[in-house]
């Protein structure tokens, strides 16, 4: 018997004081970090939302925690301790099948993006392999005149009726669009896609840093030694503006405009496209159709050799045939908008 | 001597009836056991070879009892607590009243436990199909009354395995036995921690879950599986461990060592920086008690290789205690930030985790199954359908780990190369391909081991000697 007490009372007695200390007393004193200043709790429709989200375990493949390296400043900044104080259960996630969703509400403002790629993903994301949500949507003939509906693309649209989210989905969407991290105190607001938040909501930023202040140098001469990479264009088209204008440039009929064809893009003047890639845009009839969701800005995320790039790249794709940009181009014009 | 021998060959009538009805009784706990571990595994890799596919085909069986985030923790907890431990327990079961040369203390404690394991794994799964979970934290995402149903389980085997060794014949307590019911004891404490709301919000609960999750694999699989590996080898050479000595030391290092690593999950999270460096400094130590404890098993099977050329449950347990080398010291590797910047959020970690809990644990159990089973029921399975087994498992689960390690290192580096996220997601593609023709592969042998399972425990073959006669007759003639 006294053997028994030894080795297993003895061990049990080391874990105990092991599970305590690296366990639970860590667990206490965490669990009263305040919360980052800004952070507000989730509102009910947000806090239903996030059930949705664990129930469905969108963790598995999506995380919610910015590291402090290179590779991560495109989610955010870097995670602090007082961001999670009102997240319980915490989701913070161990995969990335998918991208990091921190800031997913300032990447991705449009509720109508959000609902298309929910009911499925392929129909914004062709090569994504994210499930498809139809179940959190029902086809209906007749929606009432406030319900939201979902335009879908030609190919995912149901044959008859139009689909419009459930309750649980209106409750997710909301949840997704509450992701944004507020900036830490006495910072301009953070990285870049902070930046793009702060400058697009009205969220409070540090007094007396006009927003425009806010963008960065250009990363590359803007001279003469400018040469258009169609590659690299195309790789900054994929990453910032494919997700709601498509690879194709089709964009999704009511929801998001084509590029393909359109009037800005072509126009030899390429202010009207580049004053939009700086500023957003939203609630305006382009090429004779009125669009509702809005377009985040980008001038604080993109330096003017990005956007040129980008704009480039629209000019030379799909059939379209406009005059190329070089960045001092597009400085200019960010210049002009200022005054 | 002579008359030493009949008495020892011809017991007093009542002791006899007593040793056959413990028998039957642990034989049936047992097969009970292993039955419904084999039941839950072929469930849980059935759902594992669903979530495959739709990595490479998403719109698959839409709907929301069978989409992605549910089934996923539908194949992590019922591979855990439904095929691992349920044959775990059953083994030790069977090491502990063995072992200690006594019956099981309570055949009606080991039934409660079995019935007990396997409702929390049934009722978990059907909630975690319908939704309900606790939160997406990994390998506890039962809602809470049913993993206080597993803890009940495991104090009801708790209980069992010590009123086993406290009947046993010998002073010393045979050194499996250590970890088999340190295990036990040691995952009570970790359930309990586990579930208890009252220091778990925010990144409190963050820190408890890189405590539980670690805890869960480091001090309920590993003690009890080692363990079983300190009976069965010895058992199948017919010789002893090789040192007592380095058990011991193993046994309290991992004791010391494993639960001060947890937070070697979160690196680059706001957990404080000297909870995640001492993660990594100890993650190191955990050299000492995996090396050291590999070097014992394998000096015990030392100059037996030709054994294993004849027998697949040396086989599989070789496997087995090179995959818990591999797959450990892989660990200690994973735990550096550098190379955690690379492959954390990627599929390596997955790699990581299949082969530690398949090649290590699974292997172990087959093999260990393929060894003390037989024992019990004194039938066998047939040479041909271990070997099916063996090497369909094998070569699977190397497809599986070399694809998915090479995959989810092109996913880091794609990631740290600026390449817009959706290149990551193609590039992984042809891996996902290769990584769900070894799951494939590895379901089979799944079929193979049932068939085989069912063999030893209804089959008509008898079983041989334990000793395979070339080596009795080495050792005659040494």
């Amino acid at each position: 018997m006294r053997k028994m007490w030894l080795i297993f009372g003895g061990a049990s007695a080391i874990y105990v004081v092991l599970a305590m200390l690296m366990g639970v007393l860590p667990g206490f004193a965490l669990s009263k970090i305040a919360p980052t200043p800004g952070l507000e709790p989730l509102t009910p429709l947000e806090a239903e939302g996030r059930e949705v989200y664990v129930a469905n375990g969108c963790s598995y493949c999506h995380t919610q925690q910015v590291r402090p390296v290179p590779q991560d400043r495109v989610y955010g900044r870097p995670s602090a301790p007082g961001d999670f104080a009102y997240q319980t259960p915490e989701l913070l996630g161990s995969q990335r099948t998918g991208p990091d969703l921190t800031n997913i509400g300032a990447r991705q403002p449009s509720a109508t993006w959000h609902y298309i790629h929910l009911y499925n993903p392929r129909a914004v994301v062709p090569e994504s392999i994210m499930p498809p949500y139809a179940w959190l949507f029902e086809t209906v003939e007749e929606p009432p005149a406030n319900q939201v509906t979902v335009p879908l693309p030609e190919p995912w649209a149901p044959d008859e009726g139009v689909v419009v989210p459930t309750r649980k989905a209106e409750a997710l969407v909301a949840y997704l669009l509450s992701l944004r991290q507020p900036p830490l105190p006495g910072t301009d607001g953070g990285t870049s896609a902070q930046r793009a938040a702060t400058a697009s909501d009205g969220m409070p930023h540090a007094a007396g840093s006009p927003e425009h202040a806010m963008a960065p140098e250009p990363a590359a001469p803007t001279g003469a030694d400018y040469q258009y990479d169609p590659a690299r264009g195309a790789a900054l088209y994929t990453s910032t503006c494919a997700a709601c204008h498509l690879p194709t440039g089709k964009g999704v009929p009511g929801a998001f405009p084509p590029l393909a064809g359109n009037t800005a893009v072509n126009d030899p003047d390429p202010a009207r496209h580049v004053r939009v890639i700086l500023d957003g845009l939203q609630g305006e009839e382009i090429d004779g159709v009125f669009y509702a969701s809005p377009m985040p800005p980008f001038g604080a995320s993109l330096d003017d050799r990005e956007i040129a790039d980008i704009v480039n790249h629209e000019r030379s794709s799909w059939g379209n045939d406009g005059a190329l940009v070089t960045p001092a181009e597009v400085a200019a014009i960010r210049r002009a908008a200022n005054e | 001597m002579q008359g030493a021998s009949d008495a020892a060959q011809k017991p007093h009538p009542a002791q006899q009836q007593d040793s056959t009805g413990d028998r039957d009784a642990l034989r049936a706990v047992v097969v009970g056991y292993t039955l419904t571990a084999v039941f839950w595994l072929l469930v849980a890799t059935g759902v594992g070879l669903i979530l495959a596919y739709k990595l490479g085909a998403p719109d698959f069986a839409p709907g929301p009892w069978f989409t992605f985030g549910r089934l996923r923790a539908v194949h992590t907890n019922a591979t855990f607590y439904g095929f691992a431990t349920l044959a775990l327990v059953g083994l030790a079961c069977y090491v502990a009243a063995s072992s200690s040369r006594a019956a099981l203390y309570s055949t009606r404690l080991a039934w409660a436990g079995l019935v007990l394991f396997n409702l929390a794994c049934l009722a978990g799964t059907v909630a975690l199909c319908l939704g309900y979970n606790d939160g997406n934290l990994e390998y506890r995402e039962w809602p809470w009354p049913i993993r206080v149903i597993f803890l009940a389980a495991l104090g009801v085997t708790a209980g069992n395995l010590i009123g086993t060794v406290a009947a046993r014949k010998t002073e010393d307590i045979y050194l499996a036995n250590w970890y088999t019911v340190g295990a036990t004891l040691f995952t009570c404490v970790i359930a309990t921690v586990g579930v208890l709301p009252w220091y778990q919000q925010g990144l409190g609960q963050v820190s408890v879950s890189g405590y539980y999750m670690h805890n869960a694999v480091g001090l309920w699989f590993t003690p009890l599986m080692l363990g079983i590996f300190y009976y069965a080898l010895p058992k199948r050479l017919n010789r002893p461990i090789y040192s007592y000595a380095l058990g011991v030391l193993a046994f309290w290092t991992n004791l010391v060592f494993y639960p001060i690593i947890g937070a070697h999950h979160f690196l680059f999270t706001p957990l404080p920086w000297w909870l995640q460096t001492t993660a990594i400094v100890f993650s190191v130590a955990m050299f000492v008690p995996v090396w050291g404890g590999t070097a014992n098993f394998l000096l015990t099977m030392r100059g037996r290789v030709s054994d294993m050329v004849h027998s697949y449950s040396l086989l599989f347990m070789f496997v087995g205690v090179i995959g818990y080398l591999v797959g450990s010291s892989q660990g200690t590797f994973e735990a550096f930030r550098s190379l955690q910047e690379v492959w954390h959020f990627t599929n390596f970690t997955v790699g990581h985790s299949h082969l530690t809990m398949y090649g290590f644990i699974s292997f172990g159990i087959f093999g260990t199954v393929y060894a003390l089973l037989p024992l019990a029921t004194g039938r066998r399975a047939s040479r041909f359908g271990m070997a099916v087994h063996f090497w369909l498992a094998l070569v699977g689960s190397f497809i599986y780990v070399i694809s998915l390690s090479v995959g989810g290192t092109i996913q880091g580096l794609d990631w740290m190369a600026g390449k817009p996220f959706i290149q990551s997601v193609i590039d992984l593609q042809p891996f996902f391909i290769w990584r769900g023709v070894g799951g494939l592969m590895m379901f089979l042998s799944h079929v193979v081991f049932a068939w085989n399972v069912w063999r030893i425990a209804y089959g008509r073959e008898p079983a041989p000697a334990a000793v395979p006669q070339a080596s009795l007759a080495r050792q005659a003639a040494a």
